[in-house]
């Protein structure tokens, strides 16, 4: 087990920056997931530390040591393909052991390991079969297996479920976040699937074009995107965003005009002058109408969804903008209804110009009842 | 309508599938089954251009004779040994140069362009520049080996009982290696780079990353390729006729059948030896596709 720490780490493919100064903590026994839209750097975060990519500067380091020219091998991680990269002419016993072959590890103690992580995985039955013979599930333990009989203290995983099935994907999730609980050891994964950030991560990592965005647990960054990017990659459907002009800051409430409308926000940040442009921030999940202050847009409906548990409403307004509002449960409208969107002021965000994050932390409004009831339990 | 022609059509249908198998069904019998027919009848005839006779059946009798023929047995070892050394070579040397090129060095496209030239030069051009290049007196390679002072005087390589052999095992290597690299070449390609990342965190060292996954997944590719060379070296005839001409210390059974049937004029006999040419090399083929257990045809 081991922490690790990157401290300006950077990576250049020639003239092309692809990682500009990465700064990192990762505690011991973390699980923390590196997510970004393909492009954004992560995968080469990763392979930078398994040792698989060099790096142009910076340190890497594990367990306190420096390990920037450590060959993967002895850099004491494991790590998970997105192919899985299992060897196709060898069994499943012998993919899992060959790494152990040349860490001069006894037979009995190779035997020993390789028979416990098959029966963690379920995988007892299959050890004499090729990967070709094995469903996309197997193969995909058969990669964690292999890892987790190197008993490495850090263990990278690379987009694993990304060549699983829907059914099988959370499946599976279900048991890395098992394993995670069992080995206790410290696990980096890198997805670009945020429902997979949100419910592994003991905290994520946002990357976006080779530069952290944001670190926090999941909850901090669903209710405290620090700027823009971060709002709107993590949530799902995304964060309305909606541009808006400010036309007064009086009795602590900020007047803004969005799509030709009027909102106040109660406000106590810095101060902002009438006419600056900002962007509003609304989930789709929070429009619905609280006790407290709330934010109120008008629109007229475009379409509406209906998924059983929940409605889309796809909402016009008088500028052209679009917003999307979810209910859950059924809703009655259809397109070309006058609607007005009701949200909680606690539960809007606010960004400045440069994109950052002009209150703190925010929130829903099922979010602090409903917590509270289920812990008084 | 649908009564009416219903015979018709059930008829063509069974005609149709023999109608476009035809034109290679008659291509194939006359320039392959016919020729191979004949000769299987002619291997059984006493059948000689020189003695005037009309040619008479004397059943095994050709076989026979050939199989006490000192001179058919040594063109055989010299197939074998021509075959077993220029094979082995140009393996070695083919999966040296793929695995060169099909790592990351600078100018590999040019590289690959270049190596495929002795391939493509035909043998007998090839064969006939070599001769030049190892003549005794005017060779380049004899004019050279003397200016570096490993010889004094030049070699009549092509010529000389020790040295014929070998020269053409050295011309074969170079002018068909190219061919074995670019199979081999085709078949590392084809092993996921992911494959060597994994070894590389299970601290598999390069020689274990040979052995262990370059190896066993080139293998198919592989087992193909010396198939190919195989049978192209166990009926060459082209390479030795035009280096060393009809040296019996050279000879191929391809050139030993030639000179019966042609020089000779001896036809029955020319004709036993072609069939045990065909024989051999199918032979070879067969004990090979069955100890290698490769697939030629994908199921």
């Amino acid at each position: 087990m081991a922490d690790l720490s990157l401290s300006n780490v950077r990576k250049a493919f020639g003239a092309f920056n692809v990682l500009h100064g990465i700064d990192l903590k990762i505690e011991d026994g973390e699980f923390v997931v590196f997510v970004g839209p393909s492009g954004c750097g992560k995968s080469t975060l990763l392979r930078a530390i398994a040792g698989l990519e060099d790096i142009s500067g910076g340190d890497i380091r594990i367990g306190g040591e420096i390990v920037n020219h450590v060959p993967p091998a002895e850099r004491q991680i494991a790590m998970v393909f997105q192919s899985y990269a299992l060897y196709p002419h060898m069994d499943v016993y012998t993919n899992m052991a060959f790494g152990l072959k040349f860490a001069k590890i006894p037979k009995d103690e190779i035997d020993r390991r390789v028979r416990k992580a098959a029966s963690i995985l379920k995988l007892d039955a299959v050890l004499d079969r090729k990967p070709g013979a094995l469903s996309g599930g197997q193969r995909q333990r058969v990669a964690i297996g292999r890892a987790i009989v190197r008993q490495p203290k850090v263990f990278l995983f690379d987009e694993p479920l990304s060549n699983l099935d829907a059914a099988l994907r959370v499946n599976t999730r279900i048991e890395i976040a098992k394993l995670h609980r069992e080995l206790g050891a410290t696990m980096i994964y890198v997805t670009h699937d945020q429902v997979e950030a949100m419910t592994l991560a003991d905290k994520i990592v946002v990357l976006n074009a080779g530069r952290i965005e944001q670190v926090g647990t999941p909850l901090d960054l669903y209710h405290a995107p620090a700027n823009l990017f971060v709002a709107g990659f993590i949530g799902s459907p995304a964060m309305n965003l909606m541009e808006a002009r400010v036309i007064a800051l009086e009795n602590g409430h900020l007047k803004l005009s969005v799509g030709e409308q009027h909102i106040s926000l109660p406000y106590s940040g810095a101060p902002v002058a009438p006419g600056a442009t900002v962007t509003v921030g609304i989930r789709p999940e929070h429009w619905i109408p609280g006790d407290g202050p709330s934010v109120k847009i008008e629109g007229t409906v475009d379409l509406v969804e209906h998924l059983g548990e929940t409605s889309i409403v796809y909402l016009r307004l008088a500028d052209g903008q679009m917003i999307t509002v979810r209910y859950p449960g059924d809703i009655f409208c259809t397109a070309g209804d006058r609607f007005v969107a009701d949200a909680p002021a606690a539960a809007v965000h606010l960004f400045d110009a440069a994109g950052q994050a002009m209150l703190g932390r925010r929130s829903g409004p099922a979010y602090g009842i409903l917590g509270q009831e289920f812990r008084a339990r | 309508m649908m009564a009416e022609t219903a015979p018709q059509s059930s008829w063509v249908k069974r005609i149709e599938p023999w109608l476009l198998l035809a034109p290679m069904l008659i291509v194939l019998a006359t320039v392959t089954a016919w020729p191979l027919a004949r000769t299987a009848y002619l291997s059984f005839m006493h059948a000689s251009l020189d003695d005037g006779d009309l040619p008479r059946f004397i059943g095994f009798g050709n076989y026979l004779a050939l199989m006490k023929d000192g001179d058919w047995w040594h063109a055989v070892r010299n197939t074998a040994f021509f075959a077993v050394i220029s094979v082995t070579l140009e393996t070695l040397a083919g999966v040296a140069i793929a695995l060169l090129i099909d790592s990351q060095i600078k100018g590999r496209g040019a590289l690959r362009a270049v190596m495929l030239i002795p391939w493509a030069i035909p043998t007998v051009v090839s064969a006939q520049m070599w001769q030049w290049m190892l003549h005794d007196q005017y060779g380049v390679v004899n004019a050279l080996l003397i200016k570096l002072g490993f010889i004094s005087h030049g070699i009549a390589w092509t010529a000389g009982a020790g040295t014929a052999m070998a020269a053409i095992i050295a011309v074969d290597v170079w002018q068909t290696t190219p061919f074995m690299v670019l199979l081999i070449l085709a078949g590392l390609q084809i092993i996921p780079r992911d494959l060597y990342e994994a070894a590389k965190v299970d601290g598999a060292p390069g020689w274990a990353q040979f052995f262990y996954i370059t190896l066993p997944l080139l293998w198919p590719t592989l087992a193909v390729a010396i198939l190919f060379r195989l049978l192209d070296a166990v009926r060459m005839f082209d390479l030795a006729y035009v280096l060393s001409s009809k040296s019996r210390e050279t000879a191929t059974i391809s050139i030993y059948a030639r000179q019966q049937l042609v020089d000779f004029q001896d036809v029955g006999y020319g004709s036993a030896v072609a069939m045990l040419v065909f024989l051999m090399i199918s032979l070879v083929a067969a004990v090979y596709i069955q100890v290698t257990k490769i697939r030629l045809i994908s199921e």
